[in-house]
């Protein structure tokens, strides 16, 4: 049967798709605080419409996923970011 | 209690030099009168606003860095909003990290400005 397998020919080779793991770049890097002061790079964190990015996209941790979605809303309290728009970036 | 805050303000850009002058410095005496300590000042200049506020679109923006105690700030937040020209205010509570972060930053700053 192994030999088998192995004479399987394919006409276009499979593409086997490799997934890079996600991880939560302030662990990685060791940020222990986030700057609400910093609005440019808080908008790693926004799609196009101002809205927050869920964990499961950006790969943060629950505990700053936290802090980053404090950091935000006080950006927008002093209008560094805004509420709502079109085409952030 | 003794702790470390910050504060951003935003003033309306309808005032003059003069004016903006006199109501940082109301707050800067106000804050070494009741027992604060500054740390660091900045101002931003003139800023675009995200957003309208008032129907202005800019805003000069201020941030202080200070010791003081946990009364104060009440204090502090009430004249704030009191006051006409201030149309935001932000005072937030550093820390340990946040402390570490605005001190490096700090360093920083005055290293560039020692290399140039």
């Amino acid at each position: 049967m192994a030999q088998n397998q192995s004479e399987i020919r394919y006409l276009t080779p499979p593409s086997v798709e490799v997934r890079k793991k996600k991880y939560c770049r302030f662990r990685k890097s060791g940020i222990k605080y986030i700057d609400y002061k910093d609005p440019e790079f808080l908008k790693k964190f926004l799609n196009e419409q101002g809205k927050i990015l869920p964990r499961r996209i950006t790969g943060t941790s629950i505990k700053y996923q936290k802090k980053v979605s404090v950091a935000i809303k006080r950006a927008r309290h002093l209008a560094l970011l805004p509420y709502v728009t079109d085409l952030l970036k | 209690m003794i702790n470390q805050y910050e504060t951003v303000f935003i003033l309306t850009p309808v005032l003059s030099d003069s004016q903006v002058k006199e109501s940082v410095e109301k707050y800067e005496q106000l804050i070494k009168e009741n027992g604060g300590e500054i740390i660091q000042k900045q101002s931003w200049g003139l800023k675009k606003l995200a957003y309208p506020i008032q129907k202005k679109n800019t805003g000069f923006y201020f941030l202080y860095e200070f010791k003081a105690s946990s009364d104060f700030i009440d204090k502090l937040t009430v004249l704030f909003k009191r006051d006409e020209r201030v149309i935001r205010n932000l005072v937030v509570k550093l820390n340990k990290h946040a402390i570490a972060y605005s001190e490096k930053k700090r360093n920083l700053v005055k290293e560039t400005a020692k290399t140039e």
